[in-house]
């Protein structure tokens, strides 16, 4: 998950990290409100999570309360890059001296963290990477030892501050390694890190990515998300693996590997027929019982855009013949809401007698092929009718 | 021979005696594979009857390899638990370490592997989230089915698991060396650099089919790899060309960010190295045919 700026800077604070006042307002009243309570010259910022808000107008200056509601008014409703603007962050303004960068995240390709630090901050850190490589200091992180006061004096010294910041910049990192270590982050990232006029250390603006899997550690319920697709929604709720996509071809498979695989081998058929291309992601998981099917061909056929659906099962852990059943009690739940065909590849363990199952149950919307090739090609050309 | 796990192997479950530890322990003896034992420090003393055999269940890692000798542990405990397994079964040096939990979270697994290095990597990890490795016909630790295909002269390589049971089904009339899920996390102990480099140096192993899929670099790395150091014949699959930017594919490690991660790119990185990749799995398993058939 990622945050919202404002989400960033609220978490920085909790963990001592120097930031600037700031209030979130989603009317202009909300906004007037905020830049009289934090006082002085304050930046209106939209909180969408796309880079070049600057540019789109989504940041501006304003130097009263007055000038704070028309700039949020200005702001609110914008369409930045997809993203349309809802809420606004009023930030207490700063006199910058300087602007740095830091960051530290889950480096895969090494299995281990990595920390980014430079002395140029506030452009693109992927800019500077390409245009100034050697501006950039990457310093690998241990996933056991961190960073502590020397290790962000290191991470500092190597980025080239100068001496007389070294340990008032080296402090702030380890408490942003803090945030990442104790929030489960894969990404915390400051950009710009800022010398103010008056000789302090702020993180101006910040980036947060959580990991989805240490989610069970953590209270988050309470947090702002992003607006699901009504129909990710729901299958949320019902705990399934599924990701909408835009086409016509349902997919319900076990395992991620497979149901991937399984969208390329439609998209490919697909351009054989009308160019019908898949309309979702969804694993049922190694397991495949009848109600997480049910489920999952519940949310599929509530897609007003599919028009035949393909169930592509190997059976390993589940052997066929229990998938099998699992699609007739799905089918005999969702009655007359299963209403477009439905190709089913099974293959593994049991196939004989999950396709047996099958043929007996004889639903006229049911149709089975022997191959995952095959029931691609059967499901693309359904949809293109 | 085999890759990592043979005949010999001398297995143990950590986790045996919950739900998902015992469901899999009873397959894995079911398709001969020589368990001896499971780790739990609740139950230790006491003994579990697993499909007719009576199993010990020891306190901890190393007591169990001290009193069975064994070299292998499937570790199939809960999430927020799964850290401590793996850091206790590489504490105990044992030689194999596979990790099937799904779900870690990432600064466990990066913390796990990072003490593994420290303590000089004397312990292989495969996984975390991952079906685990099989040699058919001599034994299986994981959750991969034993009876998909026997033994034969191609070693598999996956980060998918279903996709592994696809390409052992759709190859099961030539056989296996060895087939190994490495897990679909962004961070795993053994990458497909590991089981080609292993592989390489099997002499029963005679081809090899490489499974990925979208995300990390891992791919691109492999291809490298394979043109310095590979001789022996080596098809590819890749799975992801239709997933959009930013969402996870369900693998908390498959996700394309920018133009990072993109099976275009993989498959550019495979064919730029003379490495033939399939379209699609049935096409895989073509080009894998035809390459053994030529042997």
């Amino acid at each position: 998950m990622d945050l919202f700026e404002y989400q960033a800077r609220d978490l920085f604070e909790k963990y001592g990290v120097p930031v600037l006042a700031g209030r979130i307002a989603d009317t202009p009243e909300e906004a007037e409100a905020a830049a009289k309570a934090i006082g002085g010259t304050v930046v209106v910022k939209a909180q969408v999570k796309t880079g070049g808000r600057g540019k789109a107008g989504g940041v501006k200056v304003a130097h009263s309360p007055a000038e704070a509601r028309e700039k949020a008014e200005a702001i609110l409703g914008l369409d930045i890059k997809g993203h349309v603007v809802k809420r606004v962050m009023i930030a207490q303004g700063a006199s910058i001296d300087k602007e740095f960068y830091f960051s530290v995240l889950l480096d895969r390709s090494n299995r281990t963290f990595l920390s980014l630090c430079s002395v140029e901050g506030g452009m693109e850190i992927e800019q500077l990477a390409v245009e100034r490589p050697e501006a950039l200091a990457k310093i690998p992180v241990s996933a056991v030892h961190g960073i502590d006061k020397a290790k962000a004096v290191e991470i500092a010294t190597a980025a080239k501050f100068p001496a007389e910041l070294i340990d008032a910049v080296s402090d702030v990192f380890v408490k942003l390694y803090d945030v990442f270590k104790k929030e489960d982050a894969t990404l915390v990232e400051v950009n710009p890190l800022v010398l103010t006029t008056g000789g302090e250390i702020v993180a101006l603006d910040g980036k947060v990515t959580f990991d989805d899997n240490a989610e069970f550690r953590h209270e988050r319920e309470e947090m702002e998300r992003d607006q699901l697709d009504p129909l990710e929604a729901k299958a949320k709720e019902m705990d399934l693996n599924y990701v909408k996509l835009d086409g016509e071809v349902g997919i319900i498979g076990n395992g991620a590997g497979l149901v991937m695989s399984t969208l390329d081998v439609v998209a490919y058929a697909g351009e054989r027929h009308g160019n019908v291309k898949p309309a979702n992601f969804l694993d049922i998981g190694g397991g495949a019982s009848a109600e997480v099917m049910a489920a999952g061909l519940d949310v599929i056929l509530n897609d007003p855009q599919v028009r035949s659906v393909f169930v592509n099962v190997f059976g390993g852990i589940t052997a066929c013949d229990a998938v099998a059943n699992g699609i007739v009690g799905a089918l005999n739940t969702l009655g007359a809401r299963a209403s477009k065909p439905l190709v089913v590849r099974l293959d593994g363990n049991n196939v004989e007698e999950g396709r047996r199952i099958l043929s007996q149950f004889n639903h006229p919307l049911v149709s089975l092929a022997d191959t995952m090739d095959g029931g691609a090609d059967k499901a693309a050309q359904l949809a293109n009718k | 021979m085999a890759i990592y796990l043979d005949k010999n192997s001398k297995i143990i479950v950590q986790g045996m005696t919950g739900a998902e530890g015992m469901k899999h322990t009873t397959r894995m003896l079911a398709g001969g594979s020589n368990i001896v034992g499971g780790v739990n420090p609740r139950k230790a003393g006491e003994s579990v009857d697993i499909a007719g055999k009576s199993l010990p269940v020891f306190g901890s890692v190393k007591e169990a390899m001290a009193a069975t000798g064994a070299n292998v542990s499937v570790i199939f405990v809960p999430p927020a638990f799964a850290k401590s397994a793996i850091i206790e079964a590489i504490d105990a040096e044992i030689a194999l370490a596979v990790a099937i939990t799904e779900g870690i979270p990432v600064h466990d697994s990066a913390e796990a592997w990072a003490y593994n290095v420290e303590k000089g990597k004397k312990t292989r990890l495969i996984g975390p989230n991952c079906p685990g490795i099989i040699s058919p016909e001599q034994s299986n630790a994981g959750i991969t089915p034993s009876n998909i295909a026997g033994k034969g002269p191609i070693g598999l390589v996956s980060k998918s698991g279903t996709l592994t049971y696809q390409m052992m089904f759709e190859l099961r009339d030539i056989g296996f060396s060895t087939a190994i899920g490495i897990g679909g996390d962004p961070v795993i102990g053994t990458t497909h650099i590991d089981a080609l480099e292993a592989f390489q140096n099997d002499p029963e192993t005679k081809a090899i089919v490489l499974i990925g899929e979208i995300g990390g670099d891992s791919e691109e790395k492999a291809a490298d790899y394979i043109s310095k150091h590979v001789t022996k014949p080596v098809v590819a699959y890749v799975a992801g060309f239709t997933a959009p930017e930013g969402k996870t594919m369900g693998h908390a490690g498959a996700i394309v960010s920018g133009s990072a991660g993109t099976a275009q790119a993989k498959k550019e990185a495979f064919e730029a190295v003379g490495v033939k990749v399939g379209k699609t799995p049935s096409e895989t398993a073509a080009l894998m045919r035809e390459i053994i058939s030529k042997l």
